[in-house]
C-alpha cells in the first residue's frame, strides 16, 4: 500500500519533471513543474516530514510558481518558443547526463549501505515540535542569517526589477 | 516503509531531468524552472536520510535550501526582467555580455 503510493507519486513525478523540460510553451512547464511539486510534498509526507511537505506547498507552488506565472505574463513568450533546445551540437552535454545518471545509480546499486534494511529510526513523541525546537535552539543563527539573505533578496529584486528613473 | 534506495532514484532521476533542462534548453525560463527542480532533488535526498536515520538536520537543512531557493529565484526573475527591458531576448546563448 505504502510502496505502491510511493511508486504512483514518483512516476507522476518524473513524468512531470519531463514535460517540464520538453514542453513548447513556458506556461505548459510552468504547470507541470507545479504539478510535480505537488508530488514532491506528497512523497515528503510519506517520508514523515509532514512539516517540509506543507512549506514545499506554500513557497514553491504558492509563492515561486506564481511568480514564474507572473514573469511569463508579462514578458512575451512567443518568439522563444519557436526553437526549443541550443543550437548546434548537444552532444557533450548528452554524454555528460548520461555519465552523470549512470554513475549516481551505479553507485546507489552497488553499495550496500543504501539496500539494507533501515534502522529503527522510530521517533517517539511529537515530530514537528522536536523539529521546531532544534531549530530554534542549535539552529537559530543560520535562521536569522537566512531571514536577513530573504531581506536581501527582496530589496534587490525591486532594485533590480524598477524602470530607470529618467 | 519505502526502501531508502527507491527514494534516492527519484532524487537521481529528477537530477538528472533538471541538469538536462538546464543544459540543454534555450529559454531562460525554463532554464531557472529546472534549477528549481534540481535544488527540489536535492531536498529529497535531505528528507529520505534524515527519516532513515531519525534525525532532524536533514530536514532543517532542507528548510534553509527552500528559504534560499525563494531569494534566488526572486533576485534572477528580477534580473531577468530588466534584462527583457533592456535586450528584448529571452535566449540563454544571446546574453554573452560578460564574455571576455
Amino acid at each position: 500500500m505504502h510502496q505502491g503510493f510511493f511508486l504512483l507519486f514518483a512516476t507522476v513525478s518524473v513524468v512531470t519533471a519531463l514535460t517540464l523540460v520538453l514542453a513548447r510553451n513556458p506556461v505548459h512547464s510552468a504547470l507541470a513543474l507545479m504539478a510535480c511539486f505537488l508530488q514532491i510534498s506528497a512523497i515528503f509526507v510519506m517520508l514523515g516530514a509532514p512539516l517540509l511537505a506543507v512549506i514545499q506547498i506554500f513557497v514553491y507552488v504558492g509563492a515561486i510558481m506564481v511568480l514564474f506565472l507572473f514573469v511569463i505574463m508579462m514578458v512575451d513568450v512567443r518568439e522563444a518558443v519557436l526553437q526549443r533546445f541550443m543550437p548546434g551540437g548537444n552532444l557533450p552535454a548528452l554524454a555528460l547526463l548520461a555519465l552523470l545518471g549512470a554513475e549516481m545509480i551505479a553507485l546507489v546499486l552497488w553499495s550496500d549501505r543504501f539496500t539494507a534494511t533501515p534502522p529503527v529510526a522510530e521517533r517517539g513523541g511529537d515530530a514537528i515540535r522536536d523539529l521546531s525546537k532544534t531549530l530554534f535552539s542549535d539552529y537559530l543563527l543560520p535562521f536569522e542569517v537566512a531571514s536577513v539573505i530573504l531581506l536581501a533578496a527582496l530589496v534587490g529584486a525591486i532594485v533590480l526589477a524598477r524602470k530607470e528613473p529618467g | 516503509m519505502v526502501p531508502l534506495w527507491w527514494s534516492i532514484l527519484l532524487g537521481v532521476a529528477l537530477f538528472v531531468i533538471g541538469a538536462g533542462g538546464v543544459l540543454l534548453r534555450r529559454n531562460i525560463l525554463i532554464v531557472l524552472m529546472s534549477l528549481e527542480l534540481l535544488l527540489n532533488s536535492v531536498n529529497i535526498n535531505f528528507i529520505a536520510f534524515a527519516q532513515y536515520y531519525g534525525d532532524f538536520r536533514g530536514q532543517i537543512f532542507a528548510i534553509f535550501v527552500i528559504a534560499i531557493t525563494a531569494a534566488e529565484v526572486a533576485v534572477a526573475l528580477g534580473i531577468l526582467v530588466a534584462l527583457v527591458r533592456n535586450k528584448s531576448t529571452l535566449k540563454v546563448d544571446d546574453v554573452t555580455i560578460m564574455k571576455g
